[in-house]
């Protein structure tokens, strides 16, 4: 009897609990509204440890305004001396033994989950051999984030394509400073450390959208204004994107006549920072699909007068570092007016390889894959990834992929 | 003696402090100071909370938003906390256990000025260079690469600082253990004095840690060493390996005397002994025991490895079970109590709610797994807010009150003091309730900006409101302050109806204290003697000769001498001459100490029997 009362204040206390705590915050920044398979588990986490807690809170709640309502010095006698008690062992054991036990029903499932959380091995399928992982080399810098898709020949910055449903592993390190790496609805953090020690995790997204991401670890001026995007979405978008990621050499032609003058001045001054294709130079953010951000720098409207702004921010002190305070691009060797900074705008503006962008991960379309084209049979091993001239051949084994397919809807790739 | 002084002159009395090694001046000393540094980090606090009332604001830069960050957490810990805390302990603990002062006068002035001459170095930063900018915790390799000499002068600053809180603690258990007075066993001790003498022993072991790692950053810094440098074979992870192991203790040095406040102020007015005195010793030594094993709890998303994050997860959540063990004390020494409402006990039963919601997070965040989303959040922010404002700031400011009278005297208007706790409290839980949310929500913490249209502005704003009604409510403390003492009512010795034995003696006490070493018959002597005696503390000997140590200028001069030499490792160069005359005056002192016999002075019997009406040991 009395066991069913607590389940049920328990389980009506969980309803209660979630209802309003699912209404904090921003669907695609909140821990409390788990969109991710880490942020599911820990949500659980807390959702329990907050019960617990709760229940710790009101019992020494109701003793407390007991004591203070019962005991309060009597106006007509105020000279009463109360009886000098010692202590009470049986009362003493009780509030020792009691929160042993609630403590061990925390701790159990907050080991589980420290071990689960940092599992990186590789995932199995349904017939139980081990499927393919995707790692991603995460670089943070002060103050954006570069991610490098091992094997995939795949490199892109501030915005980290995933697909939903299938885990991805980050291998993390830091080029400076130490970052932290954090997106809420989809996980928890991991700190980024400078070489030396490479931090691991997974990220398992269990819905399309485009998550914020943050720094958490203090790095800096410009520390707050270091966010990043996590764009989730469905794997046979997420398997176009990378073919498309792949196609990209940086020698494309752009259409109009300023941006061909962009890519030109881009070449001459920008590149020694910025790559634009798979190079493995992260000096600066790596600027592939630079048409498809977002924001700019993590934070900006995206604009072309902010990115002309942007690209004018050399020199301490002047408002391009006011922009990003303490960013290293106002340390550059480069010499541009406004027009030619703009033409570079432009350049940048269209470099767009994919059809697969951000607004993929807003819309309903879902596409089915394995992702097993990404992965060609042969050659598993570890060739190391620095050949970046050799990118486009990736697209010629996308055949076998068909039989594994699962309920797709419109398999727009064949 | 105390006529004369109180009409001495500005000059007269600047050179009496500056020359003690009176505890109970020393503890004023260390109030002063400490109050003055508290109302500094308030000030900067505000800064903070200014500058994030709304998305994108730029009411203040980046660089000076990291500089007031820093500086906030680095002084309202170092700065305020614990010299307030050494001020009670000063003005307290010798006269809880009937000694005549603590066992190294000279050294406890020492750690005074050092601490004082620290934080003053600390400070200068602001107007020399910018003041340091790589958080409280300064990790590397942020704190290597910040630019100009601010991280120097927090490393050689806290370095000054932290050697006088290291002579504070080492002065404390000698006190606690050698001058006890007769009959005052070790479970006869106020909990205060427990506490104390435990959080003396914490500093004694953890302050080490800190001393060695600001020494490497400052090797780092200032003369080309690489312990942090991964290209030169250093590991950043080792700074904040040895910055824990210091930094975990410390909060338990900070939250265990003001466990002690509160035992004492809800004993008193309950009008009962403290319910399970022994198991709050015993849970005393517990928490401080079981503090030295979970510093790495601050480090779950370093990526030590799932085994070291469990094990340090699980010996965190251990701690709770000794803290809950005093919550339930307290609620049931105030169970069937005769209850005052005074404003120390105001604030003790303020306390109490705010503290166990700052330990309930901290439960949370001790559960690894779900710490990757809680750590370096507004939800750790909120955290350690409710456990060191909610805890040890309330407990300050109780034990402020509530030994004011023995302090100084006088007696802090009532009305005024229930104003202020209001004021403090709504707009503390204001502050730092709704950080809790944000922290959840995806704000992390040391953010200069937040974005617009991520939610997270309406609680920013609440958090804000909130931290004006602090500040109002800490000016009206300041107005009581001034109030109070040029009013300058004198009150009894024993003004609350107190249990321990400072209270047997007048207010504010005669500089030795004790006319005779009182005799201690249990548990809370003066209670014991009211019961069952005359209300009057039994001397243990005769009127004697009372011996007295000296005053002496040479610990201000010894500190002046280390915060002159800092200057010259910082800026080198020409400016090694400082060094070299700084280093000189410290060291000449020293000799000067070591090599003049200094023997001190005695009070003479007769002398004391011509002071009367102190109603002191009959």
């Amino acid at each position: 009897m009395k066991g069913w009362m607590s389940k049920f204040k328990a389980s009506f206390a969980l309803v209660v609990l979630a209802l309003v705590l699912s209404g904090c915050g921003d669907p695609f920044l909140s821990a409390l509204q788990p969109k991710g398979e880490g942020a599911g588990m820990i949500y659980d986490l807390m959702i329990l440890s907050i019960v617990i807690m709760l229940f710790v809170f009101a019992v020494v709640m109701v003793i407390y305004a007991f004591v203070i309502y019962k005991y309060r010095q009597k106006k007509d006698d105020p000279d009463y001396i109360p009886k000098q008690t010692e202590g009470n062992h049986a009362l003493e054991t009780l509030w020792t033994v009691i929160p042993i036990i609630l403590l061990l029903i925390l701790a159990v499932p907050t080991v589980q989950y420290t071990f689960a959380l940092a599992d990186t091995s590789p995932d199995v399928n349904e017939e139980g051999e081990e499927m393919d992982s995707i790692w991603i080399n995460v670089t943070g810098a002060q103050y954006w984030w570069h991610f490098e898709y091992e094997d995939l020949e795949v490199s892109t910055s501030q915005e980290l394509y995933i697909p939903t449903d299938r885990r991805v592993y980050l291998s993390m390190v830091s080029q400076d400073v130490i970052h932290s790496f954090w997106v809420p609805s989809i996980d928890g953090k991991m700190d980024v450390n400078p070489t030396g020690n490479t931090n691991e995790m997974t990220l398992l997204a269990q819905e399309e959208g485009v998550y914020f991401g943050k720094c958490a670890e203090l790095c800096g001026p410009s520390h707050s204004l270091m966010d990043f995007k996590v764009v989730a979405v469905s794997p046979g978008e997420f398997e176009q994107w990378v073919q498309d990621m792949q196609s990209v050499t940086g020698e494309e032609t752009p259409e109009s006549q300023t941006a061909q003058e962009g890519q030109e001045l881009f070449n001459n001054n920008c590149i020694g920072c910025h790559a634009i294709g798979s190079s493995p130079n992260k000096t600066g953010p790596n600027l592939t699909n630079f048409g498809d951000r977002e924001e700019l720098a993590g934070v900006f409207d995206y604009n072309k007068e902010n990115i002309i702004k942007w690209i004018q921010t050399k020199g301490v002190g002047e408002e391009g570092d006011r922009m990003k305070p303490g960013n290293r691009m106002t340390d550059a060797q480069y010499d541009l007016t406004d027009e030619e900074a703009g033409k570079i705008a432009e350049y940048l503006m269209q470099l767009k390889p994919s059809d697969i962008n951000p607004e993929n991960a807003r819309d309903t379309s879902y596409q089915d894959s394995d992702l097993s084209s990404l992965f060609p049979e042969e050659e598993e091993s570890e060739e190391d990834s620095e050949g970046d001239e050799e990118s486009s051949e990736e697209s010629e084994d996308e055949g076998n992929e068909e039989e594994d397919q699962q309920e797709d809807e419109e398999n727009n790739e064949e | 003696m105390s006529t004369t002084a109180r009409k001495a002159g500005f000059g007269a009395t600047l050179w009496d402090y500056l020359t003690t090694v009176d505890h109970k001046k020393i503890g004023i000393l260390y109030l002063i100071g400490g109050f003055f540094f508290f109302l500094l980090g308030g000030l900067e606090a505000m800064l903070i909370r200014i500058q994030l009332i709304a998305p994108d604001n730029e009411f203040i830069s980046a660089q000076f938003y990291n500089e007031v960050l820093t500086m906030h957490g680095t002084t309202m810990i170092f700065l305020a906390a614990m010299p307030l805390i050494f001020a009670l302990m000063n003005a307290v603990l010798p006269l809880q256990i009937g000694a005549r002062d603590v066992a190294f006068p000279f050294v406890n002035a020492l750690g005074f000025w050092l601490f004082f001459f620290g934080g003053v170095m600390l400070n200068v930063s602001w107007f020399v260079t910018g003041a340091p900018d790589a958080g409280w915790t300064a990790y590397a390799p942020l704190s290597i690469f910040s630019e100009g000499h601010g991280v120097d002068f927090y490393a050689i600053g806290l370095q000054i600082a932290g050697f006088g809180t290291l002579m504070g603690g080492i002065n404390f258990i000698v006190t606690v253990v050698n001058m006890r007075a007769p009959g005052m066993t070790y479970m006869r001790m106020p909990l205060f004095t427990w506490t104390a003498f435990i959080a003396s022993v914490l500093i004694l072991f953890a302050f080490p840690a800190l001393t060695v790692g600001l020494f490497l950053l400052t090797f780092d810094r200032l003369f080309g060493a690489n312990f942090f440098d991964p290209s030169m074979g250093g590991n950043v992870i080792i700074w904040e390996h040895l910055f824990w192991i210091f930094g975990h203790p410390e909060v338990y040095i900070l939250i265990l005397p003001a466990f002690g406040v509160f035992s004492e102020v809800i004993s008193t007015f309950a009008k009962k002994r403290l319910f399970g005195y022994s198991s709050m010793v015993f849970a005393t030594v517990l928490i401080a025991f079981l503090g030295f094993m979970v510093w790495a709890h601050h480090m779950f998303t370093v990526g030590l490895g799932p085994i070291a994050n469990s094990i340090f997860a699980v010996a965190t959540m251990a701690i709770a079970v000794p803290t809950g063990i005093k919550i339930f004390n307290w609620l049931f020494t105030l169970w069937g109590g005769s209850i005052r409402l005074t404003s120390p006990m105001v604030f003790a039963l303020g306390f109490i709610p705010t503290f166990t919601i700052g330990g309930m997070t901290g439960v949370m965040l001790a559960s690894a797994a779900a710490d990757f989303q809680y750590h370096d959040s507004y939800f750790v922010v909120a955290h350690f807010h409710y456990v060191i404002v909610g805890g040890t700031v309330l407990g300050i400011f109780a034990g402020i009150i509530y030994w004011w009278p023995k302090m100084f005297g006088t007696m802090l208007n009532e009305k005024l003091n229930h104003w202020f706790f209001w004021l403090f409290f709504i707009g503390f839980h204001l502050t730092f309730f709704v950080q809790h949310f944000l922290g959840l929500m995806g704000m992390p913490r040391r953010y200069w900006k937040f974005q617009g249209e991520q939610g997270l502005d309406l609680f920013n704003l609440i958090s804000t409101i909130g931290a004006l009604f602090m500040a109002v409510g800490t000016i009206i403390f300041i107005y009581n302050v001034i109030v109070t003492q040029t009013k300058g009512q004198k009150v009894s010795g024993d003004p609350w109806d107190g249990r321990t034995l400072e209270w047997a003696i007048p207010s504010p006490p005669p500089f030795y204290n004790f006319k005779q070493e009182p005799l201690v018959r249990g548990l809370d002597p003066l209670w014991v003697e009211k019961m069952e005696g005359d209300g009057k503390i039994k001397p243990a000997e005769p009127l004697g000769d009372i011996h007295m140590p000296n005053r002496s200028f040479v610990p201000f001069v010894m500190s002046l001498g280390l915060f002159i030499a800092g200057f010259g490792v910082m800026y080198q160069g020409g400016y090694w001459i400082l060094a070299v005359i700084g280093f000189a005056i410290t060291a000449g002192s020293m000799l000067y100490r070591s090599f003049k016999d200094d023997l001190g002075y005695h009070v003479h019997k007769e002398d004391l029997e011509d002071e009367e009406g102190d109603g002191s040991n009959g």
